[in-house]
């Protein structure tokens, strides 16, 4: 099955820590997309801008309606994502808990719905 | 036919059954739908053979069977909307069902044991919400009906119902195996299966709310899991001592509250209504699950200090001592701060009052049992023992305000009462 790992953290916390030690964070990040890469695991994978770089965007009758930010204030932001290959939830369960934002934030595993 | 029970055969084997054919169709609801196939077969046709040697075995055939017919009828039904046959049968859930007769055996026999492990893994995942958990391991390991575990919870059938779809939508959808658990996490699923199982028993042991026969039903089951669970994981001092715990508490539920529904303590219950056979059964499964290797189970410590209560012939005779020693054991591996509290209540049995109240005057101020009526509950207890009547007053109030049962709340007025204007 097709998993996304939605990488959720409070990005001010986040940045303070990034500025603390964001070497360290980089390469425990570098050292697990190998292990997922080379474990047949990784299918996608990206860091995203801060929400300040956001934009949400609708469509109201017709018109294009664009606003800053993200869709919803919350707690902890989206700050990126894999899609993984795993076999079942306990082996997706498994790659999440080593994301090492699972130790300040928190990863959201969604099941990709497939169209077969 | 004389003597078919089918009630009795569903609730005795129906989990049974669902778990292997959950196996072997691959499909939670596909196997729920093979398993009511299979009984409505049996009603219609034992009458007439007779009972068949193996219930169980005749049972699971019988519901493979009927589960390929439904796959099949699913699948021409697919393929008429114009999805391929071919597609769907090159991908077979049902490659380990093979029809021959030959083959059932290892079907059948070896495989059990694992099944009725895999469900209970299964229904109790940590995905999943504990609502669905509960649930979910009622109706299928236990066989109960949505109506009866609805009715246990004060819920509507609807609720129920509209819960057990989404959890098995889930486990569908989001991929929980039908797997025990590699062993590198067994041991913290199996916490979360014994979690499970100890919600149902205190649910009806001491439920905040519904009929209270129905609430001893539901401690049944919680009994029935813990037994079924201890036969199929032998060895394991975390599930015996869950079972021990249960079974010690259950046997003294008689004597626990008059017939009015007033709490009677612990010190005033009239021990000749305990249940001495079930104490006597759940002291010898603490003492095994005692000496089993590797650490001691909160469980299995916990059913220790309540055998201790068990066995005392009178409240006077109680072994505090050594209770108060098996709550600093539980300290160690469990220090949460109800256990603080139970600790100090024990030790004052032992150190006297003062030394109690210093304690949970302590664990007050750390705030982290704000709420939690059985802590002025406790204080109020140590004031009154050493004659502070003023502050036992405002801390029975502050317990009162807190509790949430109404026989708790009566108990706590009955104190005041006794204190004196």
């Amino acid at each position: 099955m097709q998993y996304l790992m939605l990488i959720y953290e409070n990005e001010a916390e986040a940045a303070k820590q990034a500025e603390a030690d964001g070497a360290r964070m980089m390469e425990e990040y570098r050292a697990f997309t190998q292990s997922i890469i080379k474990s047949g695991n990784f299918k996608a994978g990206d860091a995203l801008q801060p929400t300040s770089t956001a934009t949400t965007v609708r469509v109201k009758n017709g018109k294009t309606i664009t606003t800053d930010g993200p869709f919803a204030e919350t707690r902890e932001q989206l700050a990126g994502y894999y899609l993984i290959d795993a076999a079942n939830l306990d082996e997706a369960i498994g790659i999440a808990a080593r994301v090492p934002s699972a130790r300040s934030g928190s990863i959201e595993l969604r099941p990709v719905l497939m169209f077969s | 036919m004389a003597g078919l029970d089918i009630d009795r055969l569903y609730r005795d084997e129906a989990g049974r059954v669902l778990a292997t054919l959950i196996r072997v169709v691959g499909d939670f609801e596909l196997a729920e739908e093979a398993v009511q196939d299979a009984f409505q077969a049996a009603v219609e046709q034992w009458p007439e053979t007779g009972s068949p040697d193996l219930p169980r075995a005749w049972l699971i055939r019988v519901g493979r069977n009927k589960g390929v017919d439904r796959l099949r009828r699913r699948i021409r039904a697919r393929s008429r909307q114009g999805e391929l046959e071919a597609e769907v049968l090159a991908d077979p859930p049902l490659a380990a069902a093979p029809d021959e007769e030959g083959a059932d055996e290892g079907l059948f026999d070896a495989g059990l044991a694992d099944d009725m492990l895999r469900l209970i893994f299964t229904c109790c995942h940590p995905a999943l919400g504990m609502e669905a958990q509960v649930g979910l391991t009622l109706k299928t390991v236990c066989g109960l009906s949505t109506e009866v575990v609805a009715r246990a919870f004060v819920t509507s059938h609807e609720t129920v119902a509209q819960r057990l779809v989404r959890a098995k939508r889930k486990i569908r959808d989001a991929g929980i195996p039908y797997q025990v658990p590699p062993l590198a996490i067994l041991d913290e699923r199996l916490e979360g299966v014994l979690a499970t199982i100890y919600l149902v028993f205190t649910e009806g042991y001491a439920g905040s709310s519904g009929p209270s026969l129905l609430r001893e039903d539901l401690s049944a089951e919680a009994i029935r899991l813990g037994r079924l669970l201890d036969g199929l994981m032998p060895g394991r001092p975390a599930v015996r001592g869950l079972l021990a715990l249960m079974l010690l508490h259950d046997a003294r539920r008689e004597g626990r509250v008059t017939a009015e529904g007033d709490v009677v303590l612990l010190e005033d219950q009239d021990r000749t209504r305990w249940d001495r056979a079930r104490i006597a059964e759940g002291a010898r499964l603490v003492e095994a699950a005692l000496r089993m290797p590797g650490p001691p189970s909160p469980y299995a410590v916990q059913a220790a200090i309540a055998a201790l209560h068990a066995q005392a012939p009178r409240w006077e005779d109680t072994d505090w001592r050594q209770i108060v020693g098996l709550y600093e054991v539980l300290l160690r591996i469990q220090p949460t701060p109800v256990v603080e509290l139970n600790h100090a209540a024990a030790l004052s049995m032992v150190d006297g009052p003062a030394r109690a109240l210093d304690l949970v005057d302590a664990l007050a101020a750390r705030g982290s049992l704000d709420g939690y009526h059985l802590l002025p509950a406790v204080r109020a207890d140590l004031l009154r023992r050493l004659g502070r009547k003023d502050e036992a007053l405002a801390a029975y109030r502050a317990a009162l305000a807190r509790a949430r049962l109404e026989p708790e709340q009566r108990l706590f007025v009955r104190r005041m009462a006794e204190l004196g204007p």
